[in-house]
C-alpha cells in the first residue's frame, strides 16, 4: 500500500537506545515521524519519554553519562554520524521545554532573534522579519508588538511560553520538539499552545511528549505509548485510544495505572 | 499550659532573647567604632585634608590626597588584575569545572583564600620587588590582586551555579555553542550577582595593609607613577598611627575615617546591584 502524500519520511528512529552510564532508560525504539504531522509521546513517569526526544536533538549526551546506541534520522541522514556537528543539528531541530526558559537579561525582540544572532545573522530587517514572523505563528505578535523592548520576564507563565515557541520557531527549523510545553500553564494557556500545534504541523513536523492523555488526543496525528524504556505500541491517534492492540496500552489509557 | 509546653515556651523564648543579644553585639561594635572615629577624627577633615599632600613631621596642616590618589590606583590596578583572572575562573569552576582539574583549582583557591595576606606579600616581594630592584605601586597591586582572585573566583562560582540549569539547555537546545552559552547567557544572567562579589572583593582589598608594606612601601610624596613606591590610605594610617606625633595620630583617625568610608560606599554599592539583579529577575 502506498503511504499517503503527507507521510514522507521526515525523522524516524531505528534502534535507539538511550542509557546513563550502564543503565537503558530508552530501550531499542524504532519509530518513524512522517513530515508535517504531530506525533504525541505519552507514558507515566519515568518512561523514558523525555529522555527519547532529548535524543533526537542530540541533548541526550550532555546529560551526565549520556550517550546512545542505534541511529536517528534526519530526511535519511544520520544525525549521530560523526561528519554532523550536534550544534548545528540542533539549528535544525527547535526544542520547548516543560517550564519556559525565556534568556531573562533579553527584551522579547531579542529573545526571539537570538537563534538567528547565534547564527550570524545581523541584518537589521531581515531580523525584524523574522521576528515578526516567528512571533506570529507563536500566536503572541498582536500581544507584544508594541512592547518588543520589554523584558520577557514582563510576559505571563503562558505568554512566555509562547515566546519560548516562536524563539524555536525564528530559525525555520525542520522539527519541534515539545516536552510538555503545557505542564506549567492554565487551561487557557493550555488551549493556545494546543492551537498552534494544529496550525504549526503545516510548516514543521511536530513531536510533542505529554502525561496528559486527552491532550495527545486532541493535538496529535500518532500517538507513541511509552512503558519502562520501552516502546509499546505506535498508531494513529484515533486508532490507538479507541482500539488498541497492547493491553498495556489499554490500561494505561484507561487509568488502570500510571 | 502542660508542663512540656510551657518548657517550649520558655525555651524558645531563651533562644529568642539570646541570638538577639548576640547580633546586637555585632551592630554595638560597629556603632562603637565608626562613633570613636567620627569623635576622634572628624575634626581634622577638611578641604586641605584632601587635597594637600603630607608636610614634613612637626609641622601642624597638610593632608592625605596622595594617599586617596594612591589607594585609587593600587586598588583600581589590582581590580584590572584581579578581576578578569577572578571572574574566568569562576566561571570556569562553575561550568567545567566538574572534572580533575576544576577539584585541584577550587581546592587551590580555597587554600589561597586562606593565606595570610602577609604571606601573600612576602611572595609579591620575592617575585616583583626584588628583581625589579625596587619597591613599586605594580607589586602591590599585584599583591592585592593575589588576595582577591580566589575571592572572586569562588562567590562567582556561586553566583553562576546559581542560574538554572534550564536555562543553560534552552541556549543549547537553541544551537549555541557550549562557550557561548557560558559567556551570552549564563553569565550574563548572573551579572548582577557577579558584580556584588566583585564590590565586595574590592572593599577587602581596600583595606589591607600587610600586602602592601613590602611591596607599595608607601610615599610621602604624591605620585601617580606604578613603578615606584605609592602611598595608600591603609599605609598611611599605619605610619601616621604608628608615628610619635600627635599631629599625626589626628591624622591617622582622619585617614581611618575616610578608608571606612570608601569601604562602606562599596558595601552601599554591592547591596545596590543586588536589588537591581533581583529586579532583573522579576
Amino acid at each position: 500500500m502506498a503511504p499517503p502524500a503527507d507521510t514522507r519520511l521526515r525523522l524516524e528512529t531505528v534502534r535507539l537506545t538511550a542509557l546513563y552510564g550502564r543503565r537503558a532508560v530508552v530501550k531499542d525504539v524504532t519509530i518513524l515521524f512522517p513530515a508535517h504531522t504531530v506525533t504525541a509521546v505519552i507514558g507515566p513517569s519515568g518512561c523514558g519519554k523525555s529522555t527519547f526526544l532529548r535524543c533526537l536533538n542530540r541533548m541526550h549526551e550532555l546529560s551526565e553519562g549520556g550517550w546512545v546506541t542505534g541511529r536517528v534520522l534526519l530526511d535519511g541522514a544520520d544525525v549521530y554520524d560523526d561528519a554532523i556537528d550536534p550544534v548545528q543539528l540542533r539549528r535544525r531541530i527547535g526544542m520547548v521545554f516543560q517550564r519556559p526558559t525565556p534568556f531573562p537579561t533579553m527584551s522579547i525582540y531579542d529573545n526571539v532573534a537570538a537563534g538567528l544572532r547565534v547564527n550570524g545573522h545581523r541584518g537589521r530587517r531581515a531580523l525584524d522579519e523574522v521576528v515578526e514572523r516567528a512571533l506570529t505563528q507563536a500566536a503572541l505578535w498582536d500581544e507584544v508588538k508594541d512592547r518588543l523592548r520589554a523584558s520577557a520576564l514582563a510576559l505571563s507563565g503562558g505568554q512566555q511560553q509562547r515566546l519560548c515557541i516562536a524563539r524555536a520557531l525564528a530559525p525555520q527549523p525542520e522539527v519541534l520538539l515539545l516536552d510538555e510545553p503545557t505542564a506549567s500553564l492554565d487551561p487557557a494557556g493550555t488551549q493556545r499552545i494546543e492551537e498552534l500545534c494544529h496550525e504549526l504541523k503545516r510548516l514543521y513536523t511536530i513531536v510533542i511528549v505529554t502525561h496528559n492523555m486527552q491532550q495527545a488526543a486532541r493535538v496529535s496525528d500518532y500517538t507513541a505509548f511509552f512503558y519502562l524504556g520501552d516502546l509499546v505500541e505506535v498508531g494513529r491517534t484515533d486508532e490507538l485510544f479507541t482500539r488498541p492492540t497492547e493491553e498495556r496500552t489499554e490500561a494505561y489509557i484507561t487509568g488502570r495505572f500510571g | 499550659m502542660s508542663a512540656r509546653s510551657l518548657r517550649r515556651h520558655v525555651t524558645s523564648g531563651l533562644m529568642t532573647g539570646l541570638v538577639a543579644a548576640l547580633s546586637f553585639t555585632v551592630v554595638l561594635a560597629l556603632v562603637l567604632i565608626l562613633g570613636d572615629l567620627i569623635a576622634k577624627g572628624a575634626s581634622s577633615l577638611s578641604w586641605d585634608f584632601f587635597t594637600q599632600n603630607p608636610v614634613p613631621a612637626g609641622q601642624t596642616g597638610g593632608g592625605v590626597a596622595n594617599a586617596i590618589v594612591g589607594t585609587g590606583i593600587v586598588v583600581g590596578l589590582a581590580a584590572l588584575i584581579g578581576l578578569p583572572i577572578g571572574i574566568g575562573t569562576g566561571l570556569y569552576l562553575a561550568e567545567y569545572g566538574s572534572g580533575r582539574l576544576g577539584w585541584i583549582v577550587r581546592f587551590v583557591a580555597d587554600v589561597l583564600n586562606g593565606t595570610p595576606s602577609i604571606v601573600i606579600g612576602i611572595f609579591a616581594w620575592t617575585w616583583l620587588v626584588r628583581p625589579m630592584g625596587r619597591f613599586s605601586a605594580l607589586a602591590g597591586a599585584v599583591a592585592l590582586a593575589a588576595l582577591m582572585v580566589p575571592m572572586i573566583a569562588r562567590t562567582s562560582e556561586e553566583m553562576v551555579r546559581l542560574v538554572p540549569q534550564s536555562l543553560r539547555e534552552a541556549a543549547l537546545a537553541l544551537g549555541y555553542p557550549r562557550w557561548r552559552t557560558s559567556l551570552r547567557i549564563v553569565a550574563r544572567t548572573a551579572l548582577a550577582g557577579i558584580v556584588t562579589g566583585c564590590l565586595v572583593g574590592i572593599a577587602r582589598i581596600a583595606g589591607e595593609t600587610a600586602p602592601l608594606l613590602f611591596t607599595a612601601l608607601g610615599n610621602l610624596n604624591f605620585s601617580t607613577s606604578v613603578l615606584l613606591p605609592m602611598q595608600t590610605l591603609s599605609l598611611q594610617i599605619f605610619t601616621y598611627a604608628t608615628g610619635p606625633f600627635e599631629e599625626w595620630h589626628r591624622l591617622a583617625w582622619a585617614a581611618a575615617i575616610v578608608l571606612m568610608g570608601l569601604v562602606l560606599l562599596l558595601g552601599v554599592a554591592a547591596r545596590w546591584a543586588i536589588r537591581q539583579g533581583h529586579g532583573a529577575a522579576r
